[in-house]
């Protein structure tokens, strides 16, 4: 199972004028592991699909801010 | 030809009058990877791109004008009964000026809609990849978008219009992997 996001850790000098991130992420959604989608992936029933903006479980990855993050309990 | 149906893609519901919020949101109207620069583009490049995508085009292009209709939809929502003095107060006295509380095709900064912001190169690959680009690039405007927005009703549709651009860009990943298929022909690498 891919991630959806991967991070790195950039250089922080003692300087800096804003406090460092140290950890900066980065989507990566699941589409481009797949390049070609296979037959008969699992689907979501039509309402959650249209919740989701997609029919396709393997292709839902959704995008929460840092609050809306805090909120769910830290779950992305 | 199309045929109109009078309601939306996905639901839009605004929980605050926020003029700010609209002020962002215009972005993804007239901004460069906006959904009216996505649907001109797509719909421009499917006369010259081989049948097998044409449809595809057709159907993204389409579908990128419900979009532009949600985002519509949103910024008006927000500002719909703002005062002059709230639009100031959100840094659109200057739209105010030109506009009144009405929409127009510019991006966040007050650039209008540009040509310039799409290319059609004729050649397939190269604007299926351009098409690829355009999506990851709508995607990660969403995702600063909703970065920037604290209204949950507006969020909620800003992820859906994300995820779709997800699926728009495996789509024409898809495309591209069409194009280039050598399957059921005798060749030998």
């Amino acid at each position: 199972m891919n991630t959806h996001f991967k991070s790195y850790y950039p250089y922080a000098s003692p300087f800096d004028p804003c406090q460092p991130v140290t950890e900066k992420t980065y989507s990566t959604p699941p589409h481009l592991y797949m390049s070609f989608q296979p037959p008969n992936l699992p689907q979501f029933s039509p309402l959650e699909a249209l919740k989701a903006g997609t029919l396709w479980k393997d292709f839902y990855d959704p995008w929460y801010n840092s609050f809306e993050k805090a909120k769910r309990g830290g779950e992305i | 030809m199309w045929v109109y149906e009078k309601k939306l893609q996905y639901p839009v519901r605004v929980s605050t009058c926020n003029p700010t919020l609209a002020k962002y949101l215009i972005e993804q109207y007239g901004g460069a990877d906006g959904e009216l620069a996505a649907a001109l583009r797509y719909l421009n490049q499917r006369y010259t791109i081989p049948d097998k995508v044409i449809g595809l085009l057709t159907d993204i292009g389409t579908e990128e004008f419900a979009h532009l209709e949600m985002i519509a939809t949103m910024v008006y929502k927000l500002t719909k009964d703002a005062t002059p003095e709230q639009m100031k107060a959100a840094g659109l006295g200057a739209h105010y000026a030109d506009h009144d509380n009405a929409l127009y095709y510019h991006n966040a900064a007050g650039i209008p809609f540009t040509a310039t912001y799409i290319t059609a190169k004729g050649d397939p690959i190269a604007d299926l990849y351009e098409d690829i680009a355009a999506e990851e690039k709508a995607r990660a405007t969403y995702q600063w978008l909703i970065n920037l927005s604290d209204d949950p009703d507006i969020n909620d549709s800003l992820r859906f219009l994300r995820e779709r651009e997800i699926i728009h860009s495996l789509r024409f990943r898809e495309a591209v992997g069409i194009l280039k298929d050598e399957k059921g022909k005798k060749k030998i690498f």
